[in-house]
């Protein structure tokens, strides 16, 4: 539905989105992932014909954005980072509007006014102003303003920016259920938003792609394989290198476990990393292991990464929240579109 | 078409629900009002004095009252024309309401036509206004109605090209306050230019004076429809819009 191939923007003073790929299935709700000036904006921006292209494609249900606009703008809805709305309208009149825009007329407008009302929860406000509506209604209103003309593709930038947790739990509930219908694309710098909504992801920072994968499996290479750490005391004797060494090949025999390495061999805490092979769930048997050894068992933690710490890594971002966890670096490479 | 005619109205409708064309109506329709009770108010006295000099040149409503105030209102005009254009696109870049228009399956110039139209039939709505005083000159005298129509007819050109430029100017800039500053400034500068003529007769000067939009209007002052004239106020209105809808295409590929 949505084909991308290195699609580039270059302004004056940098070049905001950088040989950008990747392929949209029909029917597939994608999130767009990265943080903020990571060029997520620019890139809907090219894919709605609001900007051009510098260089590179994009064509959307088989049009391309620069030879065809005109058909690719029939064929999206799109609700920009701040909902396009007019202050003086009323929700209706402003569906009315957008809707006659988009190239609805007559008893088919009204339904299809109706027909969004109901579905983005604006029924309550069809004849409030739209200046005097909360972010969260106009946020909606700007949602009910894209599907006005059932098309094909959904393009939504940030549409949970700036609302409140229950009003971005709703939002989030009624993209997913607009699914089945369209084909959506959305961008977001929160990584949970992906997660609750998105099958598919592609994350990008300052312009570069960085991943495209579904987000099951980024999960499970997130969960794949796993590090666990593991800090251990041993009840009658002094911690020395012996039993360090001790310890460790005590875990390794562990089946499952990959590969065991002492953080500080020559320290005073016994703090291990234990990795586990692909898949397997090893954290029950290290702490058998260990208590069954006779040694006391201090602390039990994963030190693996989770799905956010895969993005921070990969974006290279410096906010790493616990700078203890080394967690051993996991590229996933930037896949070719599964087109 | 359809288009141009579903922005044409929500653009007549923000302006209505909005204070704005009440207050350019009233304040049209004050100025207005005062030019013609004072050119009334000449009139009948110099009528008077006539009379007791014992002349009997015979008064001419038409060359008298209409055709001053005609080029009155062709002056007026340059005034309102900065506030009824300034907002056309500079709120909607403001707002972000114009990627809602720019990625809607319609035409660069069809949203273009639309605000333009709109600017205009919010003019005509205040010419309509001063229309009601000359109906008073139709119920106490008898005035020729064809120099009065052809003379609205130059008003509404004249502000057709103005309000083309001024809608140009607008694409050009977010605040509206300073769309509506530039427009004045153009406006002004399009006025003041037929002085040059007063005391330079060179190529230079003249050509200026051409440009100038005040001059093309005296034909139609004086309810003659010169092709000229005509021809100049419609290369305006093309030139303007032309220059607007390619605006609107630059603006995506500068911003
Ligand atoms: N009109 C513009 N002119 C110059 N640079 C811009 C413009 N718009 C965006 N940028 C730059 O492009 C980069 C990407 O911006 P944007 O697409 O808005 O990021 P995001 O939406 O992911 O936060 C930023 O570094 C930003 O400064
Ligand atoms: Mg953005």
């Amino acid at each position: 539905m949505i084909r991308v191939q290195n699609l580039t923007k270059r302004y004056a003073r940098a070049t905001a989105v950088d040989q950008i790929s990747f392929a949209v299935e029909k029917g597939q709700i994608v999130g767009f992932l990265g943080p903020n000036g990571a060029g997520k904006t620019t890139t809907m921006r090219m894919l709605t014909c609001f900007l051009p292209p510098s260089a590179g494609t994009a064509t959307i249900a088989g049009f391309d954005v620069l030879e065809q606009p005109f058909e690719v703008k029939k064929r999206i809805g799109y609700l920009p980072e701040s909902p396009p709305i007019y202050p003086e309208m009323e929700t209706v009149e402003y569906l009315r509007f957008v809707g006659r825009l988009k190239g609805l007329s007559g008893a088919m407008l009204e339904e299809r006014i109706n027909y969004v009302c109901d579905r983005c929860f604006v029924a309550d406000v069809k004849t409030k102003l739209l200046g005097k509506l909360s972010k969260g209604y106009r946020q909606r209103v700007g949602l009910a303003q894209a599907i006005i003309h059932n098309p094909d593709v959904l393009i939504l930038d940030e549409p949970t920016a700036g609302l409140d947790p229950k009003q971005i739990n709703e939002t989030r509930d009624l993209i997913k259920s607009l699914a089945g219908d369209h084909t959506i694309i959305l961008s977001t710098h929160i990584l949970p938003e992906v997660e609750q909504t998105c099958e598919q992801v592609v994350i990008i920072n300052k312009g570069k792609l960085v991943a495209t994968d579904s987000v099951r499996n980024l999960q499970e290479r997130a969960r794949g394989a796993e590090t666990i750490l593991i800090e251990v005391a041993p009840r009658a004797s002094a911690p020395d290198a012996s039993l360090t060494l001790q310890i460790q090949q005590r875990l390794e025999r562990i089946p499952g476990v990959s590969r065991v390495v002492c953080r500080e061999p020559s320290g005073p805490d016994m703090v291990f990393e234990a990795e586990s092979q692909h898949g397997q769930l090893i954290r029950g048997d290290l702490a058998r292991a260990v208590v069954e050894s006779g040694w006391d068992l201090n602390e039990l933690r994963p030190a693996s990464m989770s799905l956010e710490e895969i993005f921070l890594q990969l974006t290279g971002s410096e906010t790493h929240s616990e700078p203890d966890k080394t967690p051993a670096p996991q590229r996933i490479p930037a896949s070719e579109p599964n087109a | 078409m359809r288009n141009t005619w579903t922005i044409c109205r929500k653009e007549l409708r923000s302006y209505f629900v909005s204070p704005v064309a009440y207050l350019l109506l009233a304040m049209f329709s004050l100025i207005f009002g005062f030019f013609f009770w004072n050119a009334l108010g000449y009139f009948v006295i110099e009528g008077i004095e006539m009379q007791m000099r014992g002349q009997a040149i015979p008064m001419n409503i038409n060359e008298q009252i209409i055709r001053p105030l005609l080029s009155n209102a062709s002056v007026l005009g340059l005034f309102f024309i900065p506030m009824i254009t300034m907002r056309l696109f500079a709120e909607e870049k403001r707002t972000g309401t114009i990627e809602l228009l720019t990625t809607s399956p319609v035409r660069d110039l069809e949203i273009v036509l639309g605000k333009w139209s709109a600017a205009l039939i919010l003019y005509a709505c205040l010419l309509l206004f001063t229309a009601l005083n000359f109906s008073f000159l139709f119920l106490y005298g008898n005035p020729d109605w064809k120099p009065l129509a052809v003379g609205y007819l130059g008003l509404l050109l004249q502000a057709g090209g103005l309000l083309a430029i001024g809608t140009f100017i607008s694409t050009l800039t977010k605040n509206q306050i300073i769309a509506g500053a530039a427009t004045f400034g153009v406006c002004l500068l399009l006025w003041v230019l037929e002085w040059v003529s007063g005391y330079e007769s060179a190529t230079w000067a003249t050509v200026l004076a051409y440009l100038s939009v005040i001059t093309h209007f005296d034909s139609f002052g004086r309810g003659v429809i010169e092709i000229k004239d005509t021809v100049f106020y419609f290369t305006l209105i093309f030139l303007g819009l032309f220059f607007t809808s390619r605006s609107m295409e630059s603006l995506r590929w500068r911003s």
